[in-house]
């Protein structure tokens, strides 16, 4: 394993190869969002729109809440911040790690397909990475969020309504298995999901006047500030988190 | 407001908080406390999102429900991100034909 990872080109097709599971998980869970998007009542070229514009699933599925809600352009740029500001992290870590293809213009077309995973899988590479596996990484990677999404968004008018229904809970359910295992063995990671979960029950059943995109802003930096104090992050934790 | 002005400012928004960094950026974050902030964010982020979102995510909470719960037992074995929401949206289509 150690040695074919030494040995290891990083090229374009490497990239596409590396980001075939990528795509695959994406292919699912972009169906999942556009199916959301017909729940929502936009149409399917205003889904893959989004998708192919963002490439972001929490981002997305918070957007189109605020859509459909009708909710302010602030609302929808302090949600988008608070949501993705993790972005910035991971693209901080990642420009440590580009070799000297990374030209400023590359940076600016390059950064628009940072995602978890792609992120994930670019830092775990042993040597510095280029733009070509980089740009492999995203190419297909975005190609099977937009799929997902268009297939979804169609599936829409054509699977029957308690298939649809059901599938209503498929993003849901990643969003789930991506806070689950880490807040098992992580105890800050537990009290920050707690926290948000609890504050967020409390504005929708209590406060039914703020609309959720305030909620999630809200509830998420009061839990994240409160473990921050309360469970500070060691270096060696946030790496390993990184590359998991 | 036209969706398409909600969606270009979503999108931008979403590109520079990646482009800026990845661009300018060349310094770590020293600040633990900000770290550490930037390092719950996502699992906040993500909890108040989906509860109670997700009960009603059906259009049956009892449903949903089931489909909850099975996602969050196989997580806890830590089953993959394909297996666990595939699993729910299968085990609430199967309580939605039982009840």
């Amino acid at each position: 394993m150690d040695k074919a990872k030494k040995e290891k080109q990083l090229n374009f097709r490497t990239g596409l190869i590396d980001g075939i599971p990528i795509a695959l998980g994406y292919l699912s869970v972009s169906f999942g969002f556009g199916i959301l998007c017909m729940r929502l009542g936009l149409t399917i070229l205003q889904a893959v729109g989004i998708s192919a514009t963002n490439v972001t699933s929490a981002g997305q599925v918070a957007g189109v809440g605020i859509i459909a809600a009708a909710g302010t352009l602030i609302e929808m740029i302090l949600t988008q911040f608070v949501i993705n500001v993790r972005y910035s992290l991971m693209a901080i870590s990642l420009s440590q790690k580009l070799d000297g293809t990374f030209t400023t213009p590359k940076r600016l077309l390059l950064s628009f397909g940072i995602t978890d995973e792609i992120f994930a899988v670019a830092y775990s590479q042993k040597s510095l990475i280029n733009t070509r596996y980089m740009a492999g990484l995203e190419v297909i990677s975005i190609a099977g969020w937009v799929l997902g999404t268009l297939l979804g968004a169609s599936a829409g008018s054509i699977l029957p309504e308690s298939l649809i229904n059901a599938m209503g809970l498929m993003l849901y359910g990643m969003f789930i298995a991506i806070v689950v295992p880490p807040a098992r063995k992580n105890r800050g990671i537990l009290c920050a999901s707690l926290i948000a979960i609890v504050c967020s029950l409390v504005f929708y059943y209590l406060l039914p006047q703020i609309t959720s995109g305030f909620s999630i802003i809200l509830c998420a930096l009061t839990a994240s500030v409160l473990c921050a104090l309360l469970f500070p992050v060691k270096e060696e934790e946030e790496d390993e988190e990184a590359v998991s | 407001m036209s969706i398409v002005v909600y969606i270009a400012v979503m999108a931008l928004t979403t590109y520079l908080i990646r482009m800026i960094p990845f661009t300018a950026f060349r310094k770590k974050i020293r600040s633990r406390f900000f770290r550490s902030l930037l390092y719950y964010v996502p699992y906040a982020v993500l909890s108040a999102m989906t509860i109670p979102a997700i009960f009603y995510a059906t259009g049956d909470p009892v449903t949903a429900a089931v489909g909850t719960v099975v996602a969050i037992v196989l997580a806890y074995l830590d089953q993959p991100l394909i297996i666990v929401a595939l699993a729910a949206s299968a085990a609430a289509f199967l309580a939605g034909l039982i009840f």
